[in-house]
């Protein structure tokens, strides 16, 4: 049943690539435009990267998830999902899980490229791949509970931006914590087990809290 | 056995309905009716399980469907005023995908025959949203088909529907209480079903 939900995702997020790619593009642009702004200072463009790559991932992150049940509230699925015979923790965690692999997924991979611009030693562009294979499902994680809580409002989106932003610091200070020590020359691995506990706190509770949501929205 | 006991529900300030109480049998066909706006597809919400009643509760074998939860949801086949089908999906497709969802693996000469039935054996390749509004009906019928639950909550289940896709939902519902199921309908129209026992609700009174 998890299978067929999540290649359900799959297709549908495949028919409709463009929103994906868009997603992306912007991840790519807003990455970009810090080091056309900001000049080509090596030490400045090393001391920003991290905090950057980050910032944007965040953002770009926020964009996919109106779509995340958006689509499935307006055409009926969603309820016809909440009715099946399955726990909605499960549908909540297979719906997150095909978010990740389609929105976040594709920005991991393309991180590294990005950081090529800000001149990261091969070291720090391999952290920066595994902080945000690490930190991203946190994004997703989260996402799900303010896209579920802001289902069917007008100006959802904004509203997706102040409720789930502020969650999203923690993963912010430590990711940009495992790059910033990688360039530093220093070990990254306590940041990156502190983002390995958020992963699995958000694992418990968050779909959690989000099939609680859906519920409300949904009635 | 599906009872509904002193339900009442209430929409903003207003109360669309209070004390309502009736239960309804395996074969028996419980037809909804109401002006608009009397609370038709809220009951049929509080009894599909999705939305709470403000008062009251509502019971299948003798069990709270709240406690129930997961198990009752089996029992159930919903079919609201959209049809819960995906628009960039095949017909096919979106019968196999939820059928699979729902724990049922549906194999595609199943889903075929199923599409037959309803009359959509030449569209079946295509997504859905080239397809008509009735056709899309149609599609939401074969889903209702494809499922293997006891009790049939249907919202205006006959909208948009040709003739002959009236006899044929007619038919279907007919060989469901046939067979032991219950069917709650909610309509303006005449159903002409075949059905022995008919239960008439009218929330306008």
């Amino acid at each position: 049943m998890f299978g067929w939900l999540v290649w359900r995702d799959l297709i549908l997020a495949w028919r409709r690539r463009a929103d994906v790619l868009a997603t992306l593009f912007f991840f790519v642009i807003v990455v970009s435009l810090f080091p056309l702004g900001i000049g080509p200072e090596r030490e400045t463009l090393k001391t920003i990267a991290p905090g950057v790559v980050w910032v944007a991932a965040l953002l770009a992150s926020m964009l996919s998830l109106g779509r995340m049940f958006g689509n499935d509230y307006q055409d009926g699925t969603l309820e016809q999902l909440l009715l099946t015979p399955q726990s909605t923790y499960l549908i909540v965690l297979g719906k997150t899980l095909a978010h990740w692999l389609v929105s976040e997924l594709p920005l991991v991979m393309i991180a590294p490229v990005l950081g090529l611009q800000f001149g990261l030693s091969e070291n720090s562009l391999v952290i920066i791949v595994l902080s945000l294979l690490v930190g991203t499902p946190v994004l997703s994680l989260v996402g799900s509970i303010g896209a579920a809580l802001t289902l069917g409002l007008r100006a959802a989106n904004v509203l997706v931006a102040l409720l789930v932003l502020p969650l999203y610091i923690p993963v912010l200070i430590f990711g940009t914590g495992a790059v910033q020590a990688s360039v530093n020359g220093t070990s990254p691995q306590a940041w990156l087990l502190l983002l390995a506990a958020t992963v699995v706190l958000s694992l418990v509770f968050a779909p959690w809290a989000t099939s609680a949501a859906l519920k409300i929205s949904v009635e | 056995m599906l009872e509904a006991i002193n339900l009442s529900c209430v929409r903003g300030t207003r109360r669309l309905f209070q004390g309502l109480n009736f239960s309804a049998t395996p074969g028996e066909l419980i037809e909804l009716r109401g002006e608009n706006g009397s609370g038709k597809t809220s009951l049929l919400r509080i009894l599909s399980g999705l939305a709470e009643p403000a008062e009251g509760e509502v019971r299948w074998q003798g069990k709270k469907i709240r406690s129930l939860g997961e198990e009752y949801s089996g029992a159930v086949a919903y079919l609201a005023h959209q049809n819960g089908v995906k628009d960039e999906l095949t017909a096919i497709e979106n019968l196999r995908i939820a059928s699979g969802i729902a724990g049922n693996t549906l194999s595609k000469p199943e889903a075929q025959a199923i599409l037959e039935q309803v009359g959509l054996s030449r569209q079946q390749n295509l997504p859905v949203r080239f397809l008509s509004a009735g056709q899309r009906r149609r599609v939401a019928l074969a889903r209702l088909l494809t499922s293997k639950a006891t009790l049939w909550i249907l919202d205006e289940v006959l909208t948009s529907l040709d003739d002959s896709a009236i006899k044929l939902s007619g038919r279907f519902i007919g060989d469901h209480l046939a067979n032991g199921g219950i069917a709650i309908v909610a309509t303006h129209q005449e159903l002409n079903f075949a059905a022995d026992r008919v239960q008439r609700i009218n929330l306008s009174q």
